[in-house]
């Protein structure tokens, strides 16, 4: 447990990416399995242990500390695990490591009643640092800002593998990923995947360059949706195994989605977007919703019959990398496509259609297509090379995005945050409002990027200068500078006093030569919004 | 029955002793004032006569240009003291800063001592806490909850140390209250053997000569600002916590931000100041030597003043000890800990 407890320790302090990962990289080489195993599977919360939650760490510290102590440690520091390995008494037991593994098998073994005892006897032998990372393995909620992706990317450099490959290979192997280990030391065959529905990682696409033209003889154009990009996958022969729901990043969200798992009943992966069917937010009859509908159904770790009837959510389908036990991934687009458009039918269309190519002359009668798109699902258009296979990643050349121009909006800045890391000295994130009907400045977004290092210093410098209150890390400034902010779409929200949420706020511009009562106003806002 | 120690005030802006018409470490300009010692939220400036030992008035002359040579402000050395009004006040070490003391008064055959701040542990910058037996003990309680354990100050120097050494290309930057803690570090760094110049903030150098000047050694020390940034990489930089992310950090070698205060011990605490190293280091007494101390002392009764009171006061309530929260206004709890 020391040198997780040291690591996690690490990483709570440790700010960079790259920093983060060549912690990481270090433990996983030089740790023994299966410690090393379960400390990945803590720190990208893959570890459930149903006897041990919270309140089963609340009731034991009753049991040594007074509970009125507890109460007033717990609001002072904020955190149950934190309090209570700070709280836990010293040098109650003999000291002496536990390793990981021994700590998992003692808390899956636990039952709700003797795990308050299997708990006191962990948390005894341990130190302060030790009794943490023992509570934080248990109860989950590592907050120490390790993505799953970034994990993947630490085993991939610690054992020098293809990070396409450990993003395969992880979803299909439960922890303490013995096999995943043994292949990235070379001491093992790469794990055998037929019978798994494992994540294949996504292509992805590079944005296409202002006034580029491409030739649609050798590209395909088709939708880019504005959903989620999923992948849903379903192993075995005949079908017969199980069905898994993956985000862009692996994450398998399937339990959000209880509708679609039990509508895909082919042995197929396919890569497609996810959205919430619906005309009440912008989308046409029996069509697309906005994104915003689609948000109502992200981030859950159940979901009620309420949702699923408000919300339907169904997947317009992209591409086919796999089926009936072929991989498709190396065959090109146009050879998926012709057996995509075979398989949809397959599948119930109450919740997967296909998405449709875009039948365009030339490029200038596409982007004329492009630039006439109302459906407010629609955030631009794909370009995908015909010959080109299906490969992990942006590569240059095969795909491309070409997203419609952005809205635009001239804002006046309110407050200013110092940034994380390398901007840590620099005001630079920025909340901007625009004027209310009464002539009220009201908050509409915040943005941190958009401008060029020269234009930070001098936004910086503005906001030193005209600084008029301070609220902690957040300083208000003059309402005098407008800010000419870029984003995809602007939504009703209810979290906001302006009654409005942007997507991707950028900063497009800085107009000093624009008056603040110049700015837009909320009106003109909540005409665009979708 | 009359309420105990009734010629001792407590108000929101210090005590009031009324038969010697004196305060203690007054929040706002008063006539007369005792100060415990010389932090900004116990010393403050505009009394018209100061009683403080000589490296607290020495303290307030330079933050203040407190006039230590007027004849109506007077310094008393540990152990010693005045009278008036019928009280006999005395200075004793708390053991805190450079100077600080505790002040006990007798009256009429009472005892009562006020702490100010103070702590247990060893500090090669000042004296160590006297125990003095009273009646009514005035405790301070920045850190008077279980939570605050402060671990021994040698394996925090060594971490401080071994990340300097870990990355020669950087510097690490500590922040550290630019009256006691900083020249606490720089004597504990020294002690470890870190005999390199140490570069510090401008905003240090007239406390760190001070020091100087009354006997703590605290080596060879560098200003950033006469400094070239290269010359600062593998070395340890000291600034006021308030520069650790001003635009002032840019002229350092991609320095590790560190910084020695009691609440590094949260660990959230410490990422919310964007810390990435944090040194539990602190000047003031933990929840052990706090409760340790109330126990040694064994007052007839506990006042505890600015800080978790609370959890002080439960303590108290627990092992069957008179106790009562005084709340004073004005403490700075956040930087100086």
């Amino acid at each position: 447990m020391k040198r997780f407890a040291a690591l996690i320790d690490r990483l709570v302090y440790t700010r960079s990416r790259n920093s983060k990962l060549a912690l990481i990289v270090d433990y996983l080489r030089h740790t023994p399995d299966p410690d090393r195993g379960w400390a990945l599977a803590a720190l990208t919360d893959a570890l459930d242990f149903p006897a041990v939650k919270a309140g089963t760490v609340r009731a034991l510290l009753a049991t040594r500390v007074d509970e009125e102590l507890f109460r007033l440690s717990r609001h002072f520091v904020g955190d149950t695990a934190e309090t209570a390995a700070l709280l836990w008494p010293d040098g109650s037991g003999k000291k002496g490591d536990i390793s990981v593994s021994a700590a998992v098998d003692a808390l899956s073994a636990a039952t709700r009643s003797d795990a308050p005892a299997v708990l006191a006897s962990l948390l005894d032998r341990l130190d302060a640092d030790g009794r943490y990372a023992l509570l934080k393995l248990a109860l989950g909620g590592m907050r120490v800002g390790v993505s799953a992706r970034l994990a993947k990317q630490a085993f991939a450099q610690a054992f020098d593998v293809p990070v396409d490959d450990v993003e395969e290979l992880w979803h299909a192997i439960p922890p303490p990923y013995a096999p995943l280990f043994a292949w990235g030391e070379g001491r093992a065959a790469r794990p055998d995947l037929a019978d798994v529905a494992f994540f294949r990682p996504f292509m992805l696409a590079h944005p296409l360059d202002e006034g580029e033209a491409i030739d649609l003889a050798a590209f395909a154009a088709e939708w880019k949706w504005d959903g989620i990009r999923v992948q849903i996958a379903r192993g075995g022969s005949g079908g017969g195994g199980e069905t898994r729901l993956y985000s862009r990043g692996g994450e398998d969200i399937g339990a959000a989605f209880p509708e679609l798992l039990a509508a895909f009943d082919q042995d197929a992966v396919i890569d497609g977007e996810l959205l919430v069917r619906g005309e009440a937010q912008g989308g046409v009859e029996g069509g697309a919703a906005s994104f915003n509908a689609l948000q109502q159904r992200l981030g859950r770790k159940t979901v009620t019959k309420r949702m699923l009837a408000d919300y339907p959510a169904f997947v317009r389908v992209y591409d086919l990398l796999g089926v009936d036990g072929n991989d498709l991934r190396l065959l090109p687009w146009t050879e998926r496509r012709r057996q995509l458009e075979a398989f949809v039918p397959r599948l119930a269309n109450s919740h997967f259609d296909l998405s449709q190519v875009i039948e365009a002359r030339d490029f200038a009668h596409l982007a004329e297509l492009r630039a006439g798109a109302r459906d407010a699902a629609i955030e631009g258009v794909m370009l995908k090379r015909r010959d080109a296979p299906y490969v992990a990643g942006r590569r240059a050349g095969l795909w491309y995005k070409w997203k419609r121009d952005p809205l635009t909006a001239d804002c006046v800045m309110m407050y200013a945050q110092r940034g994380n890391g390398r901007r840590a000295s620099f005001y630079s994130d920025y909340t901007f409002g625009c004027w209310s009907d009464a002539g009220e400045l009201l908050p509409v977004g915040k943005a941190y990027s958009g401008f060029t290092d020269e234009e930070l210093k001098w936004l910086d410098k503005f906001v030193r200068d005209h600084t008029t209150d301070r609220f902690g890390p957040v300083r208000e400034v003059e309402k005098t500078l407008v800010l000419e902010v870029a984003f995809d779409s602007i939504h009703p929200s209810k979290r906001h006093k302006s009654g409005l949420a942007m997507r991707f706020p950028r900063i497009a511009r800085i107009r000093r030569d624009k008056p603040a009562e110049e700015a837009d106003r909320i009106a003109t806002l909540k005409a665009m919004a979708t | 029955m009359a309420r105990t120690a009734a010629w001792l005030e407590p108000h929101p802006h210090g005590l009031y002793v009324r038969p010697a018409d004196l305060w203690i470490d007054p929040s706002r300009p008063v006539e007369r004032a005792a100060v415990t010692h010389g932090h900004a939220d116990h010393a403050r400036s505009g009394h018209h006569a100061v009683f403080a030992t000589p490296e607290t008035l020495a303290i307030m002359a330079l933050r203040y240009g407190v006039d230590t040579a007027a004849s109506r402000n007077a310094a008393f050395a540990y152990g010693d003291g005045f009278e008036r009004g019928g009280v006999r006040f005395s200075f004793h070490p708390a053991g805190h800063v450079l100077g600080s003391a505790q002040i006990a008064m007798e009256y009429r055959g009472e005892r009562i001592v006020v702490t100010g701040d103070y702590k247990r542990r060893a500090d090669p910058t000042c004296a160590p806490f006297e125990i003095v037996p009273c009646d009514i003990f005035i405790t301070e309680a920045t850190f008077g909850l279980p939570v605050f354990r402060h671990p021994p100050t040698d394996g925090e120097i060594a971490k401080l140390l071994a990340a300097v050494r870990a990355e020669p290309d950087r510097c690490v930057l500590v922040g550290a209250y630019a009256l006691g803690k900083a020249q606490r570090m720089i004597a504990e760094l020294r002690r470890a053997g870190w005999d390199a110049p140490i570069f510090i903030h401008g905003a240090l150098e007239r406390m760190c000569a001070l020091y100087a000047a009354h006997g703590v050694a605290l080596g060879d020390l560098r200003l950033v600002g006469e400094t070239a940034k290269a010359e600062m990489a593998g070395q340890v930089v000291l600034a006021p916590p308030s520069a650790l992310h001003d635009r002032w950090s840019r002229r350092l070698p991609d320095p590790i931000t560190a910084m020695a205060s009691g609440w590094m011990r949260v660990r959230q605490r410490a990422r919310a100041r964007m810390v990435e190293l944090p040194l539990v280091i602190s000047d003031h007494a933990d929840w052990d030597e706090l409760t340790a101390t109330i126990a040694e002392v064994e007052p007839r009764e506990s006042w505890i003043t600015h800080g978790s009171e609370e959890g002080l006061l439960r303590w108290c309530e627990l092992t069957q000890r008179r106790a009562r929260a005084l709340h004073l206004v004005g403490r700075d709890l956040e930087e100086e800990a």
